[in-house]
């Protein structure tokens, strides 16, 4: 099993590296939107520090949502999504290494983008690593509930827009105490509680996702 | 080993069989006939528990094919008429995530021996988008040459886009298979020496003849 989860990470990950665009285009997507709104509301730095949490944790929320077509549709195209729901695994150790390496590959690099990117919102020190922390822990949960919606509208026409509709409802919790820990340290109140709210949707949707992702596949495949 | 007990398929609002039932034993080859959209596809789908039948069962040794599924699908090798394979990486990589997945050794040894028994052992560090239609469909083929291979083969249309080398190789694999106990379902419209002696021959031209009588 362990085996099968390292291949199906391999694999992703050489795909991904062989197609560095697509990794980067999230990245960049990022990148431009939280640079853009210091421009666009002006360069008052008090606003600028109220505004950063939510500005930063929606840019990574959409640029996760951005890459979820890019989950299960390719796999679904050519076949090898076909060869998975054969293989000898336990789909949902598959659908899991493929989750993993979708992380790695779209919510890592935001994580290590963001404190760069919050310097430009003039974030204090001990804000800026809770908003680390908190897209640490946050943006995993949004890849879990991305599959979801991936594998559910796999082969649907307008796919794109249904796994949104599908999808952002449940990002909400997620970004309210993502953006909301962010906050909470900058008011002093300390972020133990929303992370450890976080912590909680990560561990719910660590259990349950890969499940539904699992069984929407099957039904995709019908 | 399999036995399909009164499978009906019906796609949208069209049935597409009703009734079917065969059993396969080791050494035994099934083909199934049918014209285009009579449901041959369907039919393998629904033995490779990728699709459920409208009714009826499958069994193989004696269990519920959709009860079974792991264990199952590790008895089982499909080749469909997809070729399975990822654009951006190499014959060999290919292989190997096809055999790692199957719960078989990948090492480039084995691969490089399976891409040579189609002839294909000089494209093994070639990206598969790279590859000609044949050269791909001799890769997703090569899948059968990994030993130790599964005992039960489901071929959808294996012989398109081959040339008559590999029609050649691909019956001398099917023969050596079947003479060592396996078992294969397969479709085609071409005629091939080892298919005439099917011993099994599933004909949904006459299911939908039936149907439409009905």
């Amino acid at each position: 099993m362990i085996r099968a989860l390292g291949w199906v990470l391999r694999r992703d990950l050489l795909l991904a590296f062989r197609r560095r665009g697509d990794v980067v285009n999230a990245l960049v997507f990022f990148v431009i939107v939280v640079s853009l709104f210091p421009l666009g509301v002006g360069p008052e730095a008090s606003q600028l520090r109220n505004m950063a949490p939510g500005v930063l944790w929606v840019a990574a929320l959409l640029a996760c949502m951005l890459s979820l077509a890019r989950l299960f549709a390719p796999d679904h195209q050519d076949g090898t999504l076909e060869q998975m729901l054969l293989a000898g695994e336990p789909l949902v150790v598959l659908v899991l290494g493929k989750v993993i390496s979708h992380w790695l590959m779209s919510g890592l690099p935001l994580v290590l983008m963001a404190p760069l990117l919050g310097l430009q919102f003039d974030l204090p020190a001990d804000s800026l690593a809770v908003l680390c922390v908190s897209l640490l822990i946050g943006t995993p949960v949004l890849s879990l509930i991305g599959s979801v919606g991936a594998a559910l509208t796999l082969g649907v026409r307008g796919s794109g827009v249904l796994v949104s509709l599908l999808v952002l409802p449940l990002y909400v919790p997620v970004l309210i105490f993502g953006a909301g820990s962010v906050v909470a340290t900058a008011n002093g109140t300390g972020a133990e509680a929303h992370l450890l709210l976080l912590g909680g949707f990560l561990a719910l949707s660590l259990v349950l996702a890969p499940w539904a992702t699992a069984a929407a596949l099957r039904i995709a495949m019908e | 080993m399999l036995e399909a007990l009164q499978l009906e398929c019906t796609r949208g609002e069209r049935r597409l069989f009703t009734g079917l039932s065969f059993a396969l034993s080791r050494g035994q080859l099934l083909r199934v006939a049918g014209a285009n959209g009579s449901g041959k596809t369907s039919l393998l789908r629904i033995m490779c528990g990728l699709l459920a039948p409208s009714a009826g069962e499958l069994r193989w040794c004696g269990k519920s094919i959709r009860s079974e599924r792991e264990e199952y699908s590790r008895n089982l090798l499909f080749v469909g008429h997809l070729n399975a394979l990822k654009d951006d990486l190499t014959a060999v990589e290919n292989l190997q995530v096809a055999a790692a997945l199957g719960g078989k050794p990948a090492d480039v040894g084995r691969m490089l021996a399976a891409l040579d028994c189609f002839g294909v052992a000089h494209c093994a560090e070639l990206p598969a988008k790279v590859l000609s239609q044949g050269q791909r469909r001799r890769v997703a083929l090569a899948r059968l040459a990994l030993a130790p291979t599964a005992p039960l083969w489901i071929l959808d249309e294996p012989f398109a886009a081959l040339d008559v080398a590999a029609v050649v190789e691909l019956e001398r694999l099917l023969a050596s298979h079947l003479a060592s106990g396996g078992m294969v379902v397969l479709t085609t419209h071409q005629e091939v020496a080892v298919v005439a002696h099917a011993v099994l021959r599933v004909d949904l031209d006459q299911q939908t003849a039936a149907l439409l009588a009905a």
